[in-house]
């Protein structure tokens, strides 16, 4: 017998059930119980760059709008920088900017939004440019390991983005593109299984 | 001050030791799971990275579910503490990261205005709590236990006592949701959420284990919960990310 290797395993994922809300959204829930509520504030109100509204619904394998699922999002600021100590210029990031947030769905139809600023592009692996990006993780009732996708911008040059050309498919690329709907306002569908199913990612 | 860590990537997320999207026995996934193949991503900087939290983001009383809650006195069911560490898979405590918790009450009611189910709000118990682990990755709650509850899945479905847990880590990579179970509950076995996970050994990492070491006498019992998050590659591949 060999050596055992002695590395502890993840800990397994367990779907977020139908009540998410109470512990990551309570306010959602109904009722108050925290002095602040995480995740509604992703920019903060003092970060340059071009404040955008992003929306969308969540669609199951029927076409149907998932009512009760809870994304999270990751960005970097105008710049391309993350305001994390293992990105090298993390100390240049936006006053105020936070990069994380966390939205939930409306129960009557759901679609969900956030308010952000557009984010730079980022430097990616062998010091490639990745077009500016949202990472996503989607969690759910149903949905037993969160799911991660990126969106992209369709106003954006995405041509040269190294993630992009990974899907071998071209035309599943289009299901990373937010559509642009007025100044400043995108809209980006997530479709979780079959006609159109956006892309998902190991990451 | 610290130097600020090298970028590092994580080890792959081991997909046959994690439920699987499509599990037909638990239904919802059926229509949620996607049918196409995931896209491996080597890790970036936007899957290393990930939010920061601080004491500023929490209140004091976040972790005790006795109190954050309490309007005429103590919620009713049995007091726990559930403690533990939050690890990687290196066996390294994971400092200052969120973890989240909510849960049903001791008759097993949410409070939330989708569950309907007979069993009572309890009017001192909120059900949710938050903390940051300390600088050797331990945190803990103070609870009541949950109790189970139906669930219209098969006809007579029960979801055994669970408390949902929520974690960061240090990199968006390693954002887990999961449950934590009762050592002991007959319903583990039965439940097909549980039964999403396909390898038993993966199921007990769910189940916290009494632990009477830590409990307080003639106050609170206790489980121990530890949760292992994606290890972080040595220092041997951190300069193969940016360049070669």
């Amino acid at each position: 017998m060999p050596q055992p290797l002695n590395y502890l395993k993840e800990t397994p994922s367990q779907t977020a059930g139908p009540y998410v809300h109470i512990g990551l959204a309570p306010g959602a829930a109904g009722f108050q119980i925290f002095e602040r509520e995480l995740g509604w504030d992703i920019a903060g109100p003092d970060a340059p760059g071009e404040r955008i509204r992003v929306e969308g619904v969540v669609l199951d394998g029927t076409g149907a709008p998932v009512k009760d699922v809870m994304l999270e999002v990751w960005q970097a600021d105008a710049n391309g920088i993350y305001p994390h100590p293992e990105d090298p210029r993390a100390a240049e990031v936006a006053k105020g900017f936070r990069g994380w947030g966390r939205v939930i769905t409306d129960f009557e139809t759901g679609v969900w939004g956030f308010d952000t600023i557009k984010p730079g592009a980022v430097t990616g692996r062998n010091g490639r440019i990745m077009s500016p990006h949202l990472n996503l993780w989607i969690v759910a009732r149903g949905i037993n390991i969160g799911l991660n996708t990126r969106m992209y911008f369709e106003d954006e040059d995405n041509a040269a983005d190294p993630v992009m050309n990974l899907i071998e498919q071209a035309h599943r690329r289009e299901t990373l593109l937010a559509r642009k709907v007025a100044p400043g306002q995108y809209r980006f569908d997530i479709c979780l299984q079959g006609d159109g199913e956006t892309v998902f990612m190991d990451i | 001050m610290k130097p600020a860590p090298k970028p590092a990537e994580f080890y792959q997320r081991d997909r046959l030791w994690q439920p699987p999207a499509h599990a037909p026995n638990y239904k919802t996934s059926v229509p949620r799971s996607p049918r196409q193949a995931l896209l491996s991503l080597q890790g970036s900087m936007s899957e290393i990275t990930g939010p920061v939290f601080g004491h500023d983001d929490i209140a004091p009383l976040d972790n005790d579910l006795l109190k954050n809650y309490a309007k005429t006195g103590d919620p009713v069911g049995e007091r726990i503490i559930v403690h533990g560490r939050v690890l990687d898979e290196n066996g390294r405590p994971v400092p200052k990261t969120l973890v989240e918790i909510w849960q049903a009450n001791a008759g097993g009611r949410y409070r939330h205005k989708k569950d309907s189910y007979l069993a009572p709000i309890d009017p001192n118990f909120g059900g949710c709590g938050r903390t940051l682990t300390d600088e050797n990755g331990f945190y803990y709650f103070r609870t009541v236990k949950p109790g189970a509850y139906p669930w219209r899945n098969w006809v007579n479905n029960w979801r055994p006592a669970h408390i949902h847990v929520s974690v960061f880590g240090t990199a968006f990579a390693q954002r887990l949701i999961t449950q934590m179970y009762f050592e002991g509950d007959p319903l583990i076995a039965r439940c097909p959420i549980v039964q999403t996970i396909p390898d038993p050994k993966a199921i007990e990492q769910l189940i916290a284990p009494l632990d009477m070491n830590a409990a307080i006498p003639l106050d609170s019992l206790a489980y121990k919960f530890d949760i292992v998050l994606r290890g972080r590659r040595s220092t041997l591949f951190e300069n193969r990310l940016e360049g070669n």
